[in-house]
């Protein structure tokens, strides 16, 4: 029934055949077709590298296929550059945005138009920028400069960009990743106001619950192979979604035993300091954590969070305050200091902080155990212990690769996770603090991830886990702080089983800056 | 003897100079704005002026033209962007490195045509003064502002007119983008490398023009090495004036205007060592650009080549 009012009355706009694109050692689309009806919102799901955004950088012309042809609105096109994909009518946002900070929004739109000639009048241009704004809900001041701007509002200036450009497909990839709840939600307003319009829209994800929200159809793939294609996002539910893109089920409610918190491990004692611009990042931050428990921080990204682990991990000094760990200061000491009274760290960033891209395996794993036998003999690298080791964490931790010799640069993101927690959780640290573990990992990874980290608890470590994925913290601690601008709004214990959305809701306001206390004031009030 | 600096005439002579002096640096600076906002730093800008300056002063004496001598140094430093394009923008070259190999090239192979074609040092005609009617009359001022060679006009026109491109105009917006966020600009159809190729050759030429305003319209001679680190400076001038016309400005008068100072001071034999006084535009270099380069941001991909990712 809906197959046919689809088919009369939406026609097609883009369609994909056959499309193949191969990288060194990677075929990342194969013969992928695709198809997009007029006025729809389109979800494109997949894990992380399953070539979803590869697909749609050819679309968008960044990438050249190697094989297959695109049609728009019937005939075949041919894109060698972004341009010639906008000037067919798609554009695409991309994960990371293509802004210039120092310049305002006017130029940022403007950029590369042969409108105006040669000779810019900006504030002719401001209007009319403004007004397009006004008109699909993206409200943003076009005289700002991008760098002054939120996130949000910076993703907004993005689809500001195509709109001017007169698209009629907008590609949107992973465009959620960086919103906060509320934001999410001007988004889909705006999405909608687009297809009100007649625009058609493909929205890039691998989290099924926003698709299944906001898609008309969804289109799956999996390692460069569709596995479905325009089903009705309706007529299907998430385990089979989730079976299309992983291949298998996937057990979404995390086996989590009850845990009696011990004593606090990490003492988080007021504290202050600074990002890498020498502004305050943190302002009077306290938190602890127990033995046996896993304590989120969640946030909107930047709001000090990184800085809190690099203070907590001895990589920041802090300016006022301190950390303890098990009793003993360990702020503003060196980072070996925290490693021997037990801290095990996985930072944000696993490609260059929490690994040496160049280096085998076995030279990551050793790096924290170097110091002592048995990696160390006689004063000398004992490099067979070393592989011994190894490779014995590489069958603990499920690290599938061929040998450990191999660069770690070569491997997957959820593999490369595998090795920094196979090093990290195999020197039985006391303490562990992990951002966003799970950040950029496929569905299966990201379930290893949260088995490991919910292991350590029951072992009776003390977990930090610091993560932008709202899920990922209710489903996995027991208590979480929110932070906003380098305070705590508040702390909120996780019951048990299921999201409230009452939860979900005060979570929400306290990541936009609202304090926990006042949000309970008001709520009382509200109730009385 | 310090109280003659102070008498109407000298000062007067100060003043006029230190606005001749900047000529040079506003060519090479202004060019090398362009450059930088595009994000590439070319450290080659001595060695351009050299070959730029040997050019000028060879063809305007073999044919007595001064204006085709102002086109041989726009040819020959506009041919030395080209290759330096090449060098940073298809090969990739690391830009400081390849700047310095730019500048020591310029250095030899206008000193070898020197020895080859001339030999001894010789003297031109340069551009005379143009007094302008009615405002060089104006006591002080005139004698000051509006008596001057038609490159020091053109040096001075220079300045608002790169303002006007670079802020006003789309080719502008476009320059900036390619300097801040390259891959920004690619995505939207901008050729990053036609950009850049366009900003390099200016740059050279009009380095090209600067030296020229040395050997045909200032000091009328060519001599090995002739810029001694003027280049150099005019690179720094950018950073001083914050990657904008009108900074650069400022700072291309201020080290003229010392310059200019301690010339004046060695002309009426003030007792103050002349070494010490011919260090002085150098100095300050130094001290200005340590306080204030940490304030200011330079364009983000400023010295990073571009590869689009595929």
């Amino acid at each position: 029934m809906t197959e046919q009012i689809s088919s009369t009355e939406q026609k097609l706009i883009v369609e994909m055949r056959g499309i193949v694109k191969r990288f060194p050692g990677v075929l990342a689309n194969d013969h992928v077709d695709f198809k997009l009806l007029h006025g729809e919102i389109h979800g494109l799901l997949g894990e992380n590298g399953a070539g979803k955004s590869t697909l749609m950088n050819v679309l968008a012309g960044l990438y050249r296929q190697e094989a297959g042809t695109i049609l728009v609105n019937g005939a075949p096109k041919i894109f060698s550059s972004p341009r010639d994909a906008i000037n067919a009518g798609i554009g695409m946002v991309h994960q990371h945005f293509m802004l210039v900070p120092s310049q305002t929004v006017t130029e940022n739109v403007l950029l590369g138009l042969d409108e105006p000639r040669f000779i810019m009048n900006l504030p002719e241009y401001d209007s009319k920028i403004a007004a397009l704004g006004e008109e699909f809900g993206l409200k943003v001041d076009p005289r700002a400069k991008v760098w002054q701007l939120s996130v949000g509002e910076q993703q907004r200036v993005e689809i500001l960009k195509m709109l001017y450009r007169g698209v009629d497909v907008l590609i949107m990839d992973e465009p959620t990743a960086v919103l906060a709840p509320q934001e999410i939600e001007g988004l889909f307003d705006t999405l909608r106001a687009m297809i009100a319009q007649g625009k058609s829209v493909i929205f890039i994800s691998h989290k099924l619950q926003e698709v299944s929200a906001i898609a008309d159809r969804v289109s799956v793939l999996r390692k460069g192979v569709a596995t479905a294609s325009g089903v009705a996002s309706k007529g299907v539910s998430r385990q089979e979604l989730a079976r299309l893109m992983v291949g298998r089920d996937i057990i979404f409610a995390l086996d989590k035993k009850h845990c009696q918190p011990g004593d606090v491990v990490l003492d988080v004692r007021d504290i202050y300091a600074e990002n890498d611009k020498g502004l305050p990042a943190l302002r009077g931050l306290s938190l602890n954590v127990r033995a046996g428990e896993i304590v989120g921080v969640a946030g909107v990204a930047g709001n000090g969070q990184s800085e809190l682990s690099q203070v907590i991990s001895g990589m920041r000094q802090c300016k006022q305050g301190q950390v303890l760990l098990g009793g003993d200061t360990v702020s503003n000491h060196s980072t070996l200091f925290g490693i021997q009274h037990g801290m095990a760290y996985v930072p944000e960033d696993r490609n260059h902080v929490g690994s040496a891209p160049n280096l085998s395996i076995t030279d990551n794993i050793i790096m924290k155990k170097y110091r002592k036998s048995p990696i160390l003999k006689n004063g000398l690298l004992d490099m067979k212990a070393a592989t011994k080791l190894a490779n014995e964490l590489k069958q603990a931790y499920d690290i599938i690769v061929p040998n450990v010799s191999t660069r770690v640069r070569l491997l997957s993101g959820g593999n490369l996770q595998r090795v920094i927690l196979a090093r990290e959780i195999s020197g039985l640290p006391s303490f562990m603090v992990a951002v966003q573990p799970t950040r950029g990992l496929d569905v299966g990874a990201i379930e290893g991830v949260h088995r490991l980290l919910l292991t350590q608890r029951e072992a009776g470590a003390a977990v930090l886990l610091v993560s932008e994925e709202l899920e990922e913290l209710l489903s996995l601690c027991d208590r979480v702080y929110v932070i906003y601008e380098g305070k705590i709004m508040g702390e909120i214990m996780i019951k048990g089983e299921g999201q409230d959305e009452a939860l979900v809701d005060t979570i929400g306001q306290m990541m936009t800056g609202t304090p926990l206390d006042q949000i309970q004031k008001e709520g009382v009030v509200a109730n009385g | 003897m310090i109280s003659e600096l102070f008498t109407v005439t000298v000062l007067i002579g100060i003043l006029a100079s230190g606005i001749r002096l900047a000529t040079p640096y506003l060519y090479a600076s202004i060019g090398e704005t362009f450059g930088q906002r595009s994000g590439v730093l070319n450290l080659g800008v001595e060695g351009q002026m050299l070959l730029g300056a040997f050019a000028a002063f060879y063809v305007a004496l073999t044919t007595g033209s001064l204006w085709l001598g102002i086109l041989a140094a726009m040819i020959v430093g506009a041919l030395m962007g080209l290759i330096m394009a090449f060098v940073t923008v298809n090969l990739h070259a690391q830009q400081g490195i390849s700047g310095i190999g730019f500048y020591l090239f310029g250095l030899g192979l206008s000193d070898l045509l020197f020895q080859k074609l001339m030999g001894t040092v010789e003297t031109v005609k340069g551009f005379p003064p143009i007094k302008i009617p009615w405002f060089s009359s104006i006591p002080g001022v005139g004698e000051i502002f509006f008596s001057q060679n038609i490159l020091v006009y053109g040096a001075y026109l220079l300045v608002p007119l790169a303002w006007f491109v670079l802020n006003k105009t789309t080719l502008g917006l476009k320059i900036r983008s390619v300097g801040e966020n390259p891959d920004a600009a690619d995505s939207l159809g901008v050729s990053v490398a036609r950009i850049r190729y366009f900003t390099i050759i200016l740059g050279g030429t009009l380095s090209g023009i600067a030296g020229a305003s040395l050997s045909i319209a200032l000091l009328n001679v060519f001599q090995q090495n002739m810029t001694s680190g003027l280049g150099f400076i005019a690179v720094a001038l950018v950073y001083f004036g914050a990657w904008r016309p009108w900074g650069v400005l400022g700072g291309a008068l201020l080290f003229s205007m010392v310059n200019s100072l301690q010339l004046w001071i060695q002309v009426l034999g003030i007792p103050i060592p002349s070494e010490i006084a011919v260090m002085m535009p150098y100095v300050l270099t130094i001290l200005v650009l340590v306080i204030t380069v940490s304030r200011v941001r330079a364009p983000s991909a400023l010295t990073k080549p571009f590869e689009r990712e595929d």
